[in-house]
């Protein structure tokens, strides 16, 4: 109990941080760029709109530094996160909200493929030490690991996208051609879309599944309850599912948890190239449109998803492995 | 038994570990290491090329000399993009902005994760509660679209903004590692020693604790230098660099920019990403072998295999 306090402490501990980042970065930059933002688009927004954006970049404003700070953080809690500029008079939440479900669904797939995956990957792997697999996974993930994620999607676009004409290589759709709604043909569309996109982030993130699993696995494939199993005669498999990998899959589940929230961050790249409609690619519009009140809000959005994981991740390993609820 | 990537080299007898010794023993296992041979040559030739640019490439990697769109030949190695620029020259001179980015933040972001890890590991209590909430929070503040914001704000980064910002924010992943090693470090006899001779905390933290860490501080510098690298190179790549300054990053971007897989220019995008590909692997190999140095539990299991694959 005292364990999950803790955490929670560091969780509202760094959302402040995130939040007071928030409001600091744009005050501290020199020249403030909110301000050259509002004077771009002074007489195209509401006075009501305005107003809200003043409270948010501390703009035109003649209260103190902390007034300014407790007007922001009041907003923000109250969910008010302005009005989005390269879409007004759309609010920003309702922007996001546009955008969110083609991450998720995304990276939210490919994420949990990429575990599976690799989680099995790197059992087998442990599980025939020394083998084939095992020789040839480690140091391809050395090389793996230092790729920029977005070369690995440029390759793939040149080589099925362009050359191939396999898959198509941006868009979430087709725009001109087909309309969203809840049939066979969109659904087709949206998964030939999302095959190059999603065959990046699995190839850029198995690699860690892998590697955890078989490192912990060759840990406890060490230990005396496997030896034990040994010998009694148990088939292979049943050592290798029951005795080793289900007490070695711990380090996995919670990086499971954990990168569930970096789904939201994990694709901004990858969105780019593909020009995909999440907020990834959302986010760096807003950067070269100026859109500063979208951008706060997905820093916070994207911020948020991270920390929530953690949390979770975190009692999910108090809650599967009673070790360390006793430990400290 | 396998131990966290941060165990400490247990072989030694704790009270003996001069110095000098620790580093002649990193010295030697570094020799002995095929990673690290890979990584050093590789890097060798990032490093070469970085200094003498102008030998290999005779173009100018700016001059918009040439017609566009030349295919590939001896004249133009890697032939022309849009705007009739060698890619052979940009790909040659843009080694220079990247080694200086990776170098200098290896250096600056290890210099504050050796200074806080270890502070925080040694003077322990409040010291160490503080520092360590300050590295957890860091931690866990997603980093890329931290500097993205930052990049936004600051309207574009030049290189000194890029080098600034990635310091201050990547620092904490090795400060927590040199952190947990350095505690590990903190009964141990030889520190004793020192504590009862009088020897000032200091002279303890630079002479006595420092040395012993080498391996894990040269994989710190190695670990902060391939996220330099990657990160630049994507802020570059996104746009959030100068777009005048001659880089791979830039010359991705304007490859990104004018379309180049689409408009049958692949190398024109596909080259600068090889390159930084290759330098990070370099970064990488040369990290997984200071990693098995420093963790000799991860050296036999990978000895082995090489056994079996030869």
């Amino acid at each position: 109990m005292r364990y999950a306090l803790r955490r929670l402490g560091f969780f509202v501990l760094t959302l402040w941080v995130a939040l007071t980042l928030n409001f600091l970065l744009p005050r501290l930059m020199p020249g403030n760029p909110a301000l050259a933002m509002m004077s771009k688009f002074h007489g195209e927004l509401s006075p009501k709109a305005l107003n809200a954006l003043e409270i948010l970049f501390g703009v035109n404003s003649h209260e103190s530094l902390l007034a300014q700070y407790f007007g922001y953080l009041h907003q923000i809690l109250t969910g008010n996160f302005g009005i989005s500029l390269s879409e007004y008079p759309a609010s920003v939440t309702s922007v996001i909200g546009s955008a969110i479900w083609w991450t998720l669904g995304l990276v939210g797939i490919a994420t949990t493929l990429a575990f599976i995956l690799g989680t099995g990957l790197g059992i087998v792997s442990a599980w025939r030490r020394g083998g084939k697999l095992d020789s040839v996974v480690p140091p391809v993930f050395v090389i793996i690991s230092a790729i920029p994620y977005f070369w690995v999607a440029m390759v793939l676009v040149l080589i099925f996208g362009i050359t191939l004409h396999w898959f198509p290589s941006e868009g979430g759709y087709y725009v001109t051609t087909d309309t969203p709604g809840f049939n066979l043909t969109f659904f087709q569309d949206v998964v030939n879309h999302a095959f190059l996109p999603a065959m990046a982030l699995l190839i850029t993130t198995i690699g860690t599944w892998i590697l955890t699993m078989r490192n912990t696995m060759i840990t406890t494939l060490a230990e005396d309850y496997v030896r034990m199993a040994r010998a009694k005669g148990l088939p292979g498999w049943r050592i290798m599912l029951d005795y080793a990998a289900r007490n070695a899959i711990l380090p996995n589940l919670t990086g499971f948890a954990m990168s569930l929230g970096f789904v939201v961050s994990g694709a901004i790249l990858i969105e780019y190239v593909f020009n995909y409609p999440g907020v990834g690619y959302m986010l760096l519009q807003a950067v070269s449109g100026e859109d500063y009140p979208l951008m706060q809000a997905l820093f916070l959005l994207i911020t948020v998803a991270v920390l929530v994981a953690i949390l979770v991740a975190d009692i999910l390993t108090a809650l599967l492995d009673p070790r360390t609820r006793t430990a400290r | 038994m396998a131990m966290p990537v941060s165990g400490v080299p247990t072989q030694a007898p704790a009270a003996q570990v001069p110095a000098g010794h620790a580093l002649a023993r990193v010295g030697r296992a570094f020799r002995s290491s095929r990673k690290a041979t890979a990584g050093t040559i590789l890097l060798a030739i990032f490093i070469l090329v970085a200094i003498f640019p102008g030998v290999i490439a005779h173009d100018s990697p700016t001059a918009d000399a040439y017609p566009p769109h030349l295919g590939v030949s001896a004249a133009h190695l890697l032939g022309t993009n849009a705007y009739g620029q060698d890619l052979f020259a940009q790909v040659v001179w843009g080694t220079r902005n990247v080694l200086i980015i990776a170098f200098v933040v290896g250096l600056a972001a290890t210099g504050i994760a050796v200074l806080i890890g270890i502070a925080a590991a040694y003077l322990g209590g409040g010291w160490d509660g503080t520092l360590g909430v300050l590295t957890d929070v860091l931690l866990v503040i997603p980093l890329f679209p931290l500097l993205i914001i930052i990049a936004a704000y600051a309207h574009g980064g030049t290189t000194v903004v890029l080098i600034a910002a990635i310091t201050l924010t990547s620092w904490s992943y090795t400060a927590r590692q040199l952190r947990s090693q350095a505690l590990t470090l903190r009964n141990r006899d030889f520190l004793e020693a020192a504590r009862v001779r009088g020897e000032r905390r200091l002279y303890i933290i630079v002479v006595e604790v420092i040395p012993t860490m080498t391996s894990l501080i040269v994989a710190s510098f190695l670990t902060n230098a391939l996220y330099a690298v990657l990160l630049a190179s994507s802020l570059q790549f996104i746009g959030l660099g100068d777009p005048n300054t001659v880089s791979w990053g830039t010359t991705l971007y304007w490859a990104q920019n004018n379309a180049a897989l689409q408009t049958g220019e692949p190398l024109w995008a596909i080259a600068p990403g090889a390159c930084i590909a290759l330098l990070g692997t370099a970064f990488a190999l040369l990290n997984y072998a200071f990693d098995e140095i420093g963790n000799p539990a991860l050296r036999p299991v990978r000895r082995s295999k090489r056994v079996r694959n030869a």
